[in-house]
């Protein structure tokens, strides 16, 4: 496992664009845990001119205001700072729970073939047919808003597709010799699984965490967006909302654009260290 | 062709059991609400005799196992209820909006396939040169943007500093059209239909432009097109009538689960640009707590991903032989 990580991290340094998604990942990380000390002021302050008192609204960016303020006076900078906090603490629970759960479908079904493998790719398949954003509002709708509901809807969606694959690795990984060899010397199943097959899917697996994060912050975004995003809390998702709502993008387009830039920006990154992990998911891909 | 029969079977079956294990989840999750679930159907501002009436006919007043049966045969007979809000059976208040949805995802499906395949197969003739950084810059822009972004700076742009589309809508205000065709078929419609269908495909078409592109680069290493090249044919002709030809077909089978994904994709679009459709019809809903509406708009939007899915299919298994019906 270890071997494989330094393998990871090389290929991603190698990759310029993967190194380049890797470090806006990281930065984007850096201000989401200091956001209070990086944003300028509180992401809900009204602000107004010290002299005259008057609430400073629909302000275009200025060196004051770097991304300009809304229609209630507030600091759009700071938002998006705060922002970035729901973003990828939602991107990065789905995505370790897409991985998880996944990875443990793909590893049951592949091992135990036959019935328990009918069983779960059938539940595959019925996922494959739910549309996600009806599926979300109507999950998030009754249980009620929260980053849990919106972990946990993501993920009754989206471990279908590490299920899959992984699932028709450990088919084949199954019938090598180091399985047989270790079924022979006694080794009890979850042993096999989780000592011999497990770590030859690893780099799999974690090629996975990148793409569920791009995807998983684009969903949290649109469901906020739609009026289902976790209460109280400030995200892209929501400032978009906001911006959207109250019909301003007529009078101020900036309100839109660093939220929406700042989700390319992630998104974009995500796809860039997975396009550098497939050649170590898939090594036949290489020529 | 011998198991063509049963292979059609096979997939019908297996439709049906993945609508009904859908409308199971549903009545769970229903059930799931906190408090009373009789707040499903019916609403508070109802008149207690109302209320009575609407428990039965829901069978409310049994057993939970009683009552999953009643919702099931209910189904079968298209009976999804009485909206909350507008007060007249589901099915009925939803019925508009089924088609509306279809007209969207198709044009924008028709709109995003034969431009992605064009661009694919053009950018992968222009390796290493700058037509293909701007091009594969402005696809991951396009893709990893969400729909709904790219649609308010759409109608920013488009509607309300060049006024050149209508920002909302389907047809302007006052209009009533003389019969069905014309409901779809005029100017109107379709200066409406523009941006969202633009919008959603942008999204749409950088699927079959990154796969064609992709497996185009791949065919360009076989041997025939070593051998088209030695003949002595322009390189406009190896791309486009050799390359291109043996790549479409991972592009048409992944065009067959897009069409079922366009239909269950385009909520956001249609709360951006109030388009009426079912995806829109389940946020309002879902806001407004109009449970009947919110579970009929869900089980008729999953439904026609799966009818859309199973047709998929079953032209693609018609329109290539050498798929093995297992």
């Amino acid at each position: 496992m270890f071997s494989n990580m330094n393998l990871i991290f090389r290929a991603i340094l190698a990759d310029k664009m993967a190194l380049f998604g890797l470090v806006v990942i990281v930065l984007f990380a850096v201000v989401a845990l200091f956001a209070p000390q990086i944003a300028p002021y509180d992401p809900d302050e009204i602000i107004t001119d010290a002299e005259t008192d008057v609430a400073l609204k629909y302000e275009p960016p200025s060196t004051r205001f770097l991304f300009g303020t809304n229609n209630l006076a507030r600091d759009i900078f700071s938002q998006v700072v705060y922002g970035s906090r729901v973003a990828l603490l939602v991107g990065f629970l789905s995505a370790l729970s897409v991985a998880l759960i996944g990875a443990n479908v793909g590893l049951i079904a592949g091992y135990f073939g036959g019935r328990v493998d009918d069983f779960l790719m059938r539940l595959v398949d019925i996922s494959y047919s739910i549309p996600f954003e009806p599926f979300a509002i109507l999950l998030v709708g009754l249980l009620g808003p929260s980053v849990f509901n919106l972990v946990l809807v993501m993920t009754l969606i989206m471990w279908r597709s590490p299920a899959r694959v992984i699932r028709a690795l450990v088919l084949s990984l199954s019938q090598r010799p180091f399985v047989k060899a270790a079924r022979v010397a006694g080794a009890s199943d979850a042993r096999i699984l989780y000592q011999h097959i497990a770590p030859n899917i690893f780099p799999v697996i974690l090629m996975y965490v990148p793409i569920t994060i791009g995807w998983a912050i684009i969903a949290e975004a649109s469901i906020s967006f739609l009026g289902f995003g976790p209460p109280q809390a400030m995200s892209w998702g929501i400032i978009l909302q906001t911006a959207f709502a109250s019909g301003a993008m007529r009078q101020a387009w900036w309100w839109m654009m660093a939220p929406g830039l700042s989700i390319v920006l992630v998104v974009i990154s995500s796809y860039f260290i997975t396009r550098a992990l497939e050649p170590i998911a898939n090594p036949n891909l290489v020529e | 062709m011998v198991n063509i029969r049963g292979y059609l079977f096979r997939r019908i079956f297996q439709t049906i059991i993945t609508i009904w294990v859908i409308a199971t989840m549903v009545f769970v999750l229903f059930r799931l609400l906190p408090g009373d679930p009789t707040t499903m159907v019916v609403d508070p501002t109802f008149p207690a005799e109302t209320r009575a009436a609407l428990l039965q006919s829901f069978g409310l007043d049994r057993p939970i196992g009683e009552q999953y049966l009643h919702y099931i045969g209910n189904l079968l007979r298209g009976d999804f209820g009485i909206s909350f809000f507008s007060r007249e059976p589901v099915l009925e208040h939803l019925g508009s909006r089924v088609g509306n949805t279809i007209v969207l995802a198709l044009a924008s499906f028709l709109f995003a396939y034969p431009i992605g395949i064009v661009c694919g197969a053009f950018l992968a003739t222009r390796r290493g040169r700058l037509s293909e950084s701007v091009g594969l810059s402005f696809t991951l822009f396009f893709r990893s943007a969400p729909q709904f972004w790219t649609g308010m700076l759409a109608v920013t742009i488009f509607s309300f500093y060049l006024g050149w589309f209508p920002h909302s809508g389907m047809r302007s205000v006052g209009y009533i059209a003389a019969n069905d065709f014309e409901k779809y078929f005029n100017i109107d419609f379709l200066h409406h239909l523009i941006l969202p269908v633009v919008v959603s495909g942008l999204y749409t078409m950088t699927l079959p432009l990154l796969l064609l592109r992709n497996t185009v680069l791949e065919t360009l290493n076989e041997d025939y097109i070593e051998m088209a090249r030695a003949k002595g044919l322009p390189e406009r002709q190896v791309i486009y009538r050799h390359a291109v030809r043996n790549s479409i077909l991972p592009v048409v089978t992944a065009a067959a689960v897009n069409i079922g994904m366009a239909l269950g994709g385009m909520t956001v679009i249609e709360v951006v640009f109030s388009w009426p459709g079912l995806g829109r019809e389940i946020v309002q809903a879902v806001t407004r707590q109009d449970f009947p509406v919110a579970q009929g708009a869900f089980l008729l939007l999953a439904v026609m991903v799966l009818l859309m899915n199973l047709l998929a299919d079953l032209a693609y298994a018609y329109l290539d032989p050498r798929i093995s019906y297992h």
